[in-house]
C-alpha cells in the first residue's frame, strides 16, 4: 500500500483550550488511485492533507508512506520526504514569484536531483506552457500559475500527489482543463492522488470519495 | 539541491535591485565610515609607535638636568666610569625636521633605525661619518643630506650618530639626555652623589604622545562607531524588509521539501557573500574618507599635540581586514534577528508579509519594555557612573534605548495629533502616517541617531573650542616668550627686559612628585597677569593672596582627581607643608601640575634658576622690542614667540579640526538621508494599496504625491525635536564622565543653538530630498496601477 493512515489525531491549542480538529481519522491509498477528501470548511481536510504531506505533525497515529512512518521522522526525514516522494498542489500556488516559469517547473525536481529535461519539457508541453517560460509568474493568469505548480509538482515524478483544492481560485472553465490535466498525467506516472476538494462534480472524477465531518470520516 | 536554492534566493534580489543596492550601499557606507576613521586612527598610532621604537620614548627611563639644559659630556663619562648604564643622545630640529642623535654601541637593543641594528652600515655609523636614517617623506625635507631611507622611522624625524648629530646641529660635546638601561648594576653610587644636577624621568612620564592624543582619537572613534550603528540600521532594515518579503517563497520551498537548517545556512551564506562585497567597497570608500581626511587629522595633531603623523596613508593589512570583519560582523548582527525568527517560524506560518505590522502587538510592547529598561540604566549610570566602562555603558544605553524608544514616542504622538485634526484629509494623513511608521522606523531611529551625535560630538568640540580659547588667554597672557640658552643669556635677558616692558614674569618648573603622582611644580611671580587672568574650578577666598604669601598651593583639576585632593587638604611638598587652595582646569595635560609662589619655589629648589620668561608689555611695541632685542643683545627672534601668533596658530588648528568633525557630520547626516530614501523607496511599492481608496475617493496623484513629501519633513521634524535633547544627554556624558574617566579633567559644557538650529535644518532638507524621489514617483504611478488594487487578481 503507498499510503496508510492509522487512528490520526490532531489537536490545536486555542484560547478556549485544545480543540481537536482530527479524531481519529483512518484511510489506505494504493499507487495509482485517486482519491477525494470532501467536507465542510473546519472539518479537518486540509489538516489531514499538511500530516500526510509531513508539512505538520499528527498528535497521535500512524501515518505509513511507502512503508515508513512519517510521524516518527524529525524535520530533515519530513522535507527528505517531501522532496522526492510526495508532491504538493496548493490552492494558492505557491510559486517563488523571483524565478521564471521555466526554473520553477524545473525546480522541485532539481531540488531532488530527479531533474529530467526530456519530462519537464513534456509535461511544460502537455501543460501547454512552452510559450510563457521566459515570464515571471506575476505575468501568468491563475490558470497558467497553477498549471504551473502542477507542472512543478509532477517534474520529480512523486510516487505520492497530494492537492489541496488545486482549482479552488479558478473560473469553471479553467478549472476543468486544469483538473484534466493533472489527473491525465498522475494516471500516466502511476503516482496516487489524493485531493481534497469542495466540488462534488470534481470529486466524482476520482477513483474513490472519502467524507470528513468534524474531523472523523462520516 | 544547494545551486536550486541558492538561484531561488538570489533570484529574489535580482528582480528587486533597489532592495540589493540598499543593502550593499548601507554595509558599504557603514564600513566607509568605520575603517575611515580606523585608518586615521591606525596611521596616527603607527606613527605614535614607531617614534617610541626608535627612541625609545615611554620605554626607558631618561637622566636630564633638572634646568633642562643640555649635559656636558664629561658628566656622561663620569656616569659610565661610576658604572651606570646609560646612552647618551642629542636632538634638536633642522628644517623642521627632529634629528636624533645616538649612540648605537651603548644604546638598549631596539633603540634606532632596523637596519643599523642589523649591523650593516656600524662601520660608518661609529666613527661620525654615517648617514642619516628617515623615510622617504622626511628625508625629502633635507635635500643636502645622505639620507638612508628606512620606512621604520617616526614621520618628521631623523636618525642618526651622536657625533653627527652634535655637528650637525651646532651641539659640540653637549648631550640632551641619557637613556637608562632597564638593568643596572647593583653597586653603583646614588646619582644625588656622582651627578646632582641631574634628575630621572621615568617612562611613565608625560612624553608618551599616544596619551596626549587619546582625546582626539576617541572622538574620532565614537564618530566611527556611531556611524557604524547608523549604516548597521539601514542593513537591517534592508534584511528585515526582505525577510518579511521573502517569507512566502521561504515557506514554498520548505513545503517542497527543503530542509530548514540547509536553508538558514543558506541565506547566512548569502548574507555573508554580500557583506564581502559590500564590506570591500567599504574598505576602498573607507580608504578614501582616511585619505582626504588624513592631511587635516596630521596638521591638528601636530598642532595640538606637537604629534608627528604621517599625512599619507598606508594600506595595512590588519586595517583592511578588520574592515572586512566589521562588515561581516554587523552583518551577522543586523541578519540574526530575522534568522532566528525564521528557525522559530512554523512551516504552515502566515505566508503573508507582516512588515508594516512590525511596531504592533506584542513586538511593540517588548521594544517598549527594553527601552523603558534601557533608559532607567542610563539615568543610574549618569547619577553614578565613574569609569571607563560605565561611561560607554552609559552612552550605549542612553542611545540604543532612546533609538527603540523612537517609533513608540512618534506613534503616541501622531495619535493624538490625529485625534485633534478636523478635516477628512488631515485626519487620513495622520492616520495614515502612524500607519507608516513600522515600515519608516529603522530609517527614522538611523536619522536620530546621527542628528544625536552630531549635536553631542559639536556640543563636545564646540565646548572644548570655547574652553581651549579662555584657557589660552589664562595661559598665554603674556604678550611674549622668551627662552633663553644658558643662565648667562637668561640675566641678560632680565637686564635687558626690565627696564623696556610693564613685567618680567619667569617660567619656571621642576618635575616631582605629589601625593605619589608624577607632579610638574611651577613657581609663579606675584603679579596681577595670574590675578586677572586664571580662573579655577575651586578657590578658596584670598587664594592668590595666600599663595604668593608662601602658604598655599593651587593644583591641577588632572591631579585633584586622581589623588582626590581638594580645597583645604595639606600635601607635602620637600620641606614644607602646604595647604591647597585652589584646583585649575589644565585642559590635554596628561599629568599633575601644581603652582606655588616664586620665593616658595626658590627655596625649594634652589639649583633651579628660569630660562623662560613672559614678558608683559604694549601689544603693539613686541615686533620693535624682538628686532631691538636681537641687536642689542644678540637674542635672536627664534628665541622668542608672539603670544598673538600662538593664538593665531591654535585657532588655525582648531579649525582644521573642526574641518574634520564637519566632514564626518555630514557624511553621518548623509547615511541617515540615506536610509530614509531608501525606505521610502523599499515601501513605494507596499504604498499603491494603501493610496488606491484614497486616490478612487478624489484625491489627485499629485495632492498624494505633496503628502508624502510633506510625511517625511514631519516625521523627520519630530525625530529631530527628540534628537535635540539626546545629543545633549549625548555630551554631557562624554564630557562629565567619559572625559573625566579617560583623561582626568572635565569640561563645561556650553549649548550652541544656532547651531543646533542649523542642524535641525539641514536634517530636514535631507528628509525632504529623501523623500522627493519617492514622492514623484508616486504622483506619476500609472492610474492602472492604481485600479489593479481593486482587481481581483490583487
Amino acid at each position: 500500500m503507498l499510503l496508510t493512515v492509522q487512528d490520526i489525531h490532531k489537536s490545536y491549542a486555542t484560547a478556549d483550550g485544545p480543540f481537536a480538529v482530527l479524531r481519529g481519522i483512518d484511510l489506505t491509498l494504493g499507487a495509482g488511485e485517486t482519491l477525494a477528501l470532501t467536507g465542510e470548511s473546519g472539518s479537518g481536510k486540509s489538516t489531514l492533507l499538511h500530516l500526510i504531506g509531513g508539512l505538520d505533525t499528527p498528535d497521535r497515529g500512524q501515518i505509513i508512506i511507502n512503508g515508513s512512518d512519517i510521524a516518527a521522522l524529525d524535520d530533515n526525514g519530513r522535507a527528505h520526504l517531501r522532496r522526492g516522494t510526495v508532491g504538493v498542489v496548493f490552492q494558492q500556488f505557491n510559486l517563488i514569484p523571483s524565478l521564471k516559469v521555466a526554473d520553477n517547473i524545473a525546480f522541485q525536481a532539481r531540488l531532488a536531483n530527479q531533474y529530467d529535461p526530456a519530462w519537464t519539457a513534456t509535461l511544460t508541453d502537455r501543460m501547454g506552457l512552452t510559450s510563457q517560460l521566459g515570464k515571471y509568474p506575476e505575468q501568468l493568469s491563475g490558470g497558467q500559475q497553477q498549471r504551473v505548480a502542477i507542472a512543478r509538482t509532477l517534474a520529480p515524478k512523486p510516487r505520492l500527489v497530494l492537492a489541496d483544492e488545486p482549482t479552488g481560485n479558478l473560473d469553471e472553465g479553467t478549472a476543468a482543463i486544469v483538473m484534466d490535466l493533472m489527473l491525465e498525467l498522475v494516471r500516466e506516472t502511476g503516482a496516487g492522488l489524493l485531493m481534497v476538494t469542495h466540488s462534488a462534480a470534481l470529486a466524482a472524477r476520482l477513483g474513490r470519495r472519502l467524507h470528513l465531518r468534524a474531523g472523523q470520516v462520516a | 539541491m544547494t545551486r536550486a536554492t541558492l538561484q531561488a534566493l538570489l533570484s529574489h534580489w535580482w528582480r528587486n535591485p533597489l532592495q540589493l543596492f540598499t543593502l550593499l550601499a548601507g554595509l558599504a557606507l557603514a564600513t566607509a565610515l568605520w575603517s575611515g576613521v580606523q585608518a586615521v586612527n591606525a596611521e596616527a598610532r603607527a606613527s605614535y609607535r614607531a617614534a617610541a621604537a626608535t627612541l625609545g620614548e615611554g620605554q626607558y627611563d631618561r637622566l636630564g638636568r633638572r634646568d633642562g639644559q643640555p649635559m656636558d659630556q664629561a658628566t656622561y663619562i663620569t656616569l659610565r666610569r661610576a658604572g651606570w648604564l646609560v646612552s647618551p643622545v642629542v636632538q634638536g630640529r633642522l628644517n623642521g625636521v627632529r634629528i636624533v642623535g645616538i649612540d648605537p654601541l651603548t644604546a638598549p637593543a631596539g633603540i634606532g633605525p632596523v637596519r643599523l641594528t642589523q649591523g650593516a652600515d656600524i662601520a660608518d655609523f661609529l666613527v661620525g661619518n654615517g648617514p642619516l636614517f628617515a623615510n622617504a617623506a622626511t628625508a625629502g625635507r633635507l635635500p643636502d643630506l645622505q639620507i638612508t631611507i628606512t620606512p621604520d622611522i617616526a614621520p618628521g624625524s631623523a636618525i642618526t650618530d651622536i657625533g653627527a648629530a652634535q655637528r650637525l646641529l651646532g651641539k659640540p660635546g653637549q648631550i640632551d639626555s641619557l637613556i637608562v638601561a632597564p638593568v643596572q648594576p647593583r653597586e653603583r653610587p646614588d646619582l644625588a652623589d656622582i651627578a646632582p644636577q641631574l634628575v630621572r624621568q621615568s617612562a611613565q612620564g608625560g612624553s608618551d604622545i599616544g596619551r596626549l592624543t587619546d582625546s582626539f582619537h576617541l572622538n574620532l572613534t565614537a564618530f566611527g562607531l556611531l556611524s557604524f550603528a547608523v549604516g548597521i540600521f539601514i542593513v537591517n532594515g534592508a534584511i528585515g524588509l526582505a525577510f518579511e518579503q521573502r517569507r512566502p517563497v521561504v515557506r514554498t520551498l520548505r513545503a517542497l521539501g527543503l530542509p530548514l537548517r540547509r536553508l538558514i545556512v543558506l541565506m547566512a551564506a548569502e548574507l555573508m557573500f554580500f557583506a564581502l562585497i559590500a564590506g570591500g567597497v567599504g574598505v576602498m570608500l573607507g580608504y578614501v574618507i582616511a585619505a582626504l581626511l588624513l592631511p587635516d587629522v596630521a596638521a591638528t595633531l601636530r598642532g595640538l599635540y606637537g604629534a608627528d603623523v604621517s599625512g599619507t596613508l598606508q594600506l595595512r593589512p590588519v586595517w583592511w581586514l578588520s574592515g572586512l570583519a566589521i562588515a561581516l560582523g554587523g552583518t551577522a548582527i543586523a541578519a540574526s534577528g530575522a534568522l532566528w525568527k525564521m528557525s522559530r517560524m512554523p512551516l504552515l506560518a502566515s505566508a503573508q508579509p507582516r512588515a508594516l505590522a512590525m511596531a504592533a502587538g506584542q513586538g511593540a510592547v517588548m521594544q517598549g519594555a527594553a527601552a523603558a529598561l534601557l533608559l532607567v540604566i542610563a539615568l543610574i549610570l549618569a547619577l553614578t557612573a565613574d569609569g571607563l566602562i560605565a561611561g560607554f555603558a552609559l552612552l550605549g544605553a542612553l542611545l540604543i534605548g532612546a533609538a527603540l524608544a523612537l517609533p513608540i514616542i512618534l506613534d503616541r504622538v501622531l495619535a493624538a495629533t490625529s485625534a485633534r485634526a478636523k478635516s477628512i484629509t488631515a485626519q487620513w494623513f495622520w492616520a495614515d502616517t502612524r500607519q507608516q511608521l513600522p515600515g519608516l522606523s529603522l530609517a527614522l531611529m538611523a536619522l536620530l541617531l546621527a542628528m544625536a551625535a552630531n549635536v553631542g560630538v559639536s556640543t563636545m568640540v564646540s565646548s572644548f573650542r570655547l574652553t581651549f580659547t579662555a584657557f589660552l588667554d589664562q595661559r598665554l597672557a603674556s604678550e611674549l616668550y622668551v627662552s633663553a640658552q644658558d643662565a648667562t643669556q637668561a640675566q641678560a635677558i632680565i637686564a635687558y627686559a626690565t627696564p623696556r616692558v610693564d613685567a618680567v614674569l619667569p617660567i619656571q618648573s621642576v618635575e616631582t612628585q605629589i601625593a605619589g603622582l608624577q607632579t610638574e611644580v611651577f613657581g609663579a611671580r606675584d603679579h596681577r597677569t595670574y590675578r586677572d587672568n586664571w580662573t579655577f574650578l575651586n578657590a578658596a577666598p584670598d587664594l592668590w593672596d595666600t599663595t604668593f604669601a608662601g602658604q598655599t598651593i593651587l593644583i591641577n583639576e588632572q591631579l585633584s582627581r586622581r589623588a582626590n585632593l581638594r580645597i583645604g587638604d595639606t600635601v607635602p611638598l620637600q620641606s614644607q607643608t602646604l595647604t591647597i587652595a585652589g584646583v585649575y582646569g589644565d585642559y590635554g595635560n596628561p599629568i599633575g601640575q601644581a603652582l606655588i609662589s616664586e620665593d616658595l619655589f626658590a627655596g625649594l629648589y634652589p639649583t633651579v634658576t628660569p630660562q623662560r620668561f613672559g614678558l608683559r608689555m604694549d601689544r603693539s611695541k613686541v615686533g620693535d622690542f624682538v628686532t631691538r632685542m636681537a641687536a642689542d643683545i644678540g637674542i635672536p627672534a627664534s628665541q622668542t614667540i608672539n603670544q598673538a601668533g600662538i593664538k593665531a596658530f591654535s585657532l588655525g588648528v582648531f579649525d582644521r579640526t573642526f574641518t574634520v568633525t564637519t566632514a564626518l557630520n555630514v557624511l553621518t547626516l548623509a547615511v541617515a538621508g540615506f536610509a530614509i530614501l531608501m525606505s521610502l523607496l523599499t515601501l513605494a511599492s507596499m504604498r499603491v494599496p494603501q493610496l488606491a481608496p484614497a486616490w478612487a475617493m478624489g484625491m489627485t496623484r499629485a495632492q498624494l504625491g505633496r503628502l508624502e513629501l510633506l510625511r517625511a519633513v514631519l516625521l523627520a521634524m519630530l525625530t529631530a525635536s527628540l534628537a535635540l535633547p539626546l545629543g545633549l544627554g549625548l555630551a554631557w556624558a562624554l564630557l562629565a564622565v567619559v572625559n573625566v574617566a579617560a583623561f582626568g579633567w572635565q569640561l563645561p559644557m556650553y549649548l550652541f543653538p544656532a547651531d543646533y538650529a542649523r542642524l535641525g535644518l539641514f536634517a530636514l532638507i535631507a528628509a525632504a530630498l529623501a523623500a522627493l524621489w519617492p514622492a514623484w514617483r508616486l504622483a506619476r504611478t500609472p492610474p492602472a496601477d492604481l485600479l489593479k488594487v481593486f482587481s481581483n487578481e490583487r
